[in-house]
């Protein structure tokens, strides 16, 4: 592995070769057959498979993929709240995490549901104050202020600080669970779904607050959603994941308007289109069949089986992640130039 | 009222009364679905879109019931049948399909046990018929192998399987009403266009007539020909599918369009409503809408509006946005 590269060129997130197992009880027959000493015993799921990535100082990365790709997983190893089974997550060269242990609160991470990562029985000041206190970032009798001036700063009343979660609106504790992430004063914002559980018209409120405060803190994002639509509204660079590994990654603006691999673009055909002509409606082609089981996941191209080009080498070999034209893909028909994916 | 019409719905008044107060969560709902066409009801939480498709099928339990109002399938009156009556109508003239495909299927019976009761409880046709319906059905839906299928467990089946096969109860027993919750909002973007494909194939083969129950303006826009948009326990804007998204006249409709990501320029502000949608329990006076409303001006502080209409395009606002250019 390499040594860290200087300070002012190094990324501000780096993932190195990421892979995360959960060991699962495997099923009768298989622990059977392990027993009499036939076939592996192997029988961890596979979330995340050797994945490099890196956030450059203020940049918004875009983490795209249907559930269980591990874009999740993913984003818990870059947050520091998940050990990688094997390779290195780095915030500025040094490790998010070691062992059992979060080393660092320049990364702070928000999650889908706030409902879920807001203590019921805490007021809402005292939650925002706890991490800010206990790491000296404020003192104690100066939290309230602290604390106020964060609620306002993500368009809430600082009077709200002596409310209880349930006493606001689903988008309003989401905002809390912004402010709580940015009173500790964090470089990376790692942010799971944000807005997905959101009504439309308050999304949009969400989303905005996210410009703001990328422009305004100088944040860096790595942003997890399903959602292209608004991926492509917060994000300079998007990772596609599937089955635990990016097949593509580069600029929104190249991805979106030539993506080279075949799961991209059937991605991007399959988002619903406000259709405001007469005429034909749904005139869409679905990806055909389902995700594979992250159990028996194909030994080729982890795409393969759904992929209408998919050839023999598609099969036998798992493509690399290569560069193609302006952006990175694992496919083997891909080629270079602008559009220069496999013919559809 | 013309022949075609599968079901009318009328001043329709669905409240629940609560420890806190009267919830209105439907207050004076009215639309026509003409038979094998796709009625889109959009609406964010709380508006009453769910309510309203929970009462059509008499499945709104204690503390809600419906106060008022009409809803006729066929002509035949639905409020205010008894509950055996009911069920005759349910699931044979009229299916639902839930978000939550959890919410058709017991996860204690394998799936063809299950759409055999369902098929039973309506007619008596002998067991192999009720067996060969049931695969015909899946098969329909696109699932592999449907006559295998029949042996498997809720449990068993991915996410997608499990809406397809709720889908598939449906349609059992050939209802010429569908009302369909937000079926594909819980799936992934690759199975929801596999199984939109499907449905709108479904409607155009079968001539079934659907209501479609969703927060997403771009799934209406691709199933439906018509819309209504919810706000508050009341359509404030219904026509065309075209004709409304193209030149929304309500300033709400005009405010969901602007703040879908598509719409804006990345890196942009999006355009946004401000505000909350409001409580059911202290509903604002007038139009409710116009706390939120950049158009607001004193008669919708006091007066809520009539529903005016330019053809077939209906919308509940004092100052409407200016038609659209053709």
């Amino acid at each position: 592995m390499s040594r860290p590269a200087p300070a002012a060129t190094r990324p501000l997130v780096e993932l190195a070769g990421v892979s995360k197992r959960f060991a699962t009880p495997a099923p009768l027959a298989a622990r059977l057959l392990a027993a009499i000493g036939r076939a592996g015993a192997d029988h961890a799921l596979h979330a995340v498979e050797a994945v490099s990535l890196t956030v450059a100082r203020g940049e918004a990365l875009g983490l795209v993929g249907e559930s269980g790709c591990g874009k999740s997983t993913l984003g818990r190893i870059a947050a520091g709240i998940a050990t990688p089974s094997r390779g290195r997550a780095l915030v500025d060269g040094s490790p998010v995490r070691a062992g059992e242990r979060k080393l660092t609160t320049r990364v702070q991470m928000i999650f889908q549901d706030p409902y879920a990562s807001l203590d019921p029985r805490m007021r809402v000041g005292d939650a925002l104050a706890e991490g800010p206190v206990a790491h000296g970032l404020t003192r104690a009798r100066e939290a309230r202020a602290y604390v106020a001036a964060w609620l306002a700063r993500v368009g809430l009343d600082p009077a709200f600080a002596d409310r209880f979660p349930h006493q606001f609106s689903g988008g309003q504790r989401q905002r809390v669970a912004i402010a709580r992430a940015l009173a500790m004063r964090p470089d990376i914002l790692v942010c799971d779904e944000p807005v997905a559980s959101l009504d439309v018209s308050i999304q949009a409120q969400i989303v905005n607050l996210f410009l703001a405060l990328r422009r305004e803190l100088d944040l860096t994002l790595l942003f997890i959603s399903h959602d292209l639509g608004v991926v492509r509204h917060l994000c300079d660079r998007v990772a596609i994941m599937y089955l635990g590994r990016i097949v593509e990654i580069g600029p929104v603006a190249e991805i979106y308007a030539a993506p080279r691999h075949p799961y991209t673009r059937a991605l991007l055909a399959s988002v619903p289109r406000l259709v405001i002509k007469d005429g034909p409606r749904a005139g869409f082609q679905p990806i055909r069949g389902e995700l594979p089981s992250p159990f028996e996941r194909p030994p080729g191209c982890p795409y393969e089986t759904r992929c209408p080009l998919a050839v023999a080498r598609c099969r036998a070999e798992r493509p690399a992640l290569r560069p193609i034209g302006p952006v990175l893909a694992a496919c083997h028909l891909a080629e270079g130039g602008p559009g220069g994916g496999p013919a559809p | 009222m013309t022949a075609d019409v599968a079901l009318a719905v009328a001043d329709l008044r669905t409240h629940f009364f609560t420890r806190a107060g009267v919830v209105k969560a439907v207050d004076g709902v009215s639309f026509t679905l003409r038979g094998g066409e796709v009625l889109g009801l959009v609406g964010e939480s709380g508006s009453g879109k769910s309510i309203t498709g929970f009462s059509i099928l008499g499945l709104v339990d204690d503390p809600g019931r419906i106060v008022g109002g009409s809803i006729r399938y066929r002509g035949r009156e639905l409020v205010g049948l008894r509950a055996a009556e009911l069920r005759a109508v349910r699931g044979r003239e009229i299916a639902m399909v839930f978000q939550d495909p959890m919410m058709t299927l017991n996860p204690m019976l394998a799936i063809g046990r299950q759409m055999d009761l369902a098929l039973a409880a309506h007619g008596g046709r002998p067991a192999a018929a009720r067996r060969a319906r049931s695969v015909e059905i899946l098969g329909r839906l696109g699932i592999p192998e449907p006559a295998r299928r029949l042996a498997a467990y809720p449990h068993e089946l991915s996410g997608g399987m499990r809406q397809r096969v709720a889908i598939a109860c449906a349609l059992l027993n050939r209802p010429s009403v569908i009302i369909a919750d937000e079926p594909t909002t819980a799936l992934d973007v690759s199975i929801q266009a596999q199984i939109l494909r499907e449905m709108t194939d479904l409607v155009r083969d079968t001539g079934v007539a659907m209501i479609w129950i969703s927060h997403d303006l771009a799934v209406v826009s691709s199933v439906a020909q018509r819309v209504a948009v919810m706000y508050a326990g009341r359509i404030v804007e219904d026509g065309p599918v075209t004709a409304v998204l193209r030149g929304p006249r309500h300033p709400y409709t005009r405010g969901l369009l602007d703040s879908l990501p598509a719409q804006g320029r990345p890196g942009e502000p999006l355009a946004q409503i401000p505000g909350t949608t409001p409580s059911l329990l202290t509903r604002p006076a007038g139009c409710p809408f116009h706390p939120r409303c950049g158009r607001a001006t004193e008669p919708c502080r006091t007066a809520e509006p009539e529903r005016r209409a330019d053809g077939e395009h209906g919308f509940r606002c004092h100052n409407p946005l200016p038609e659209a250019a053709p």
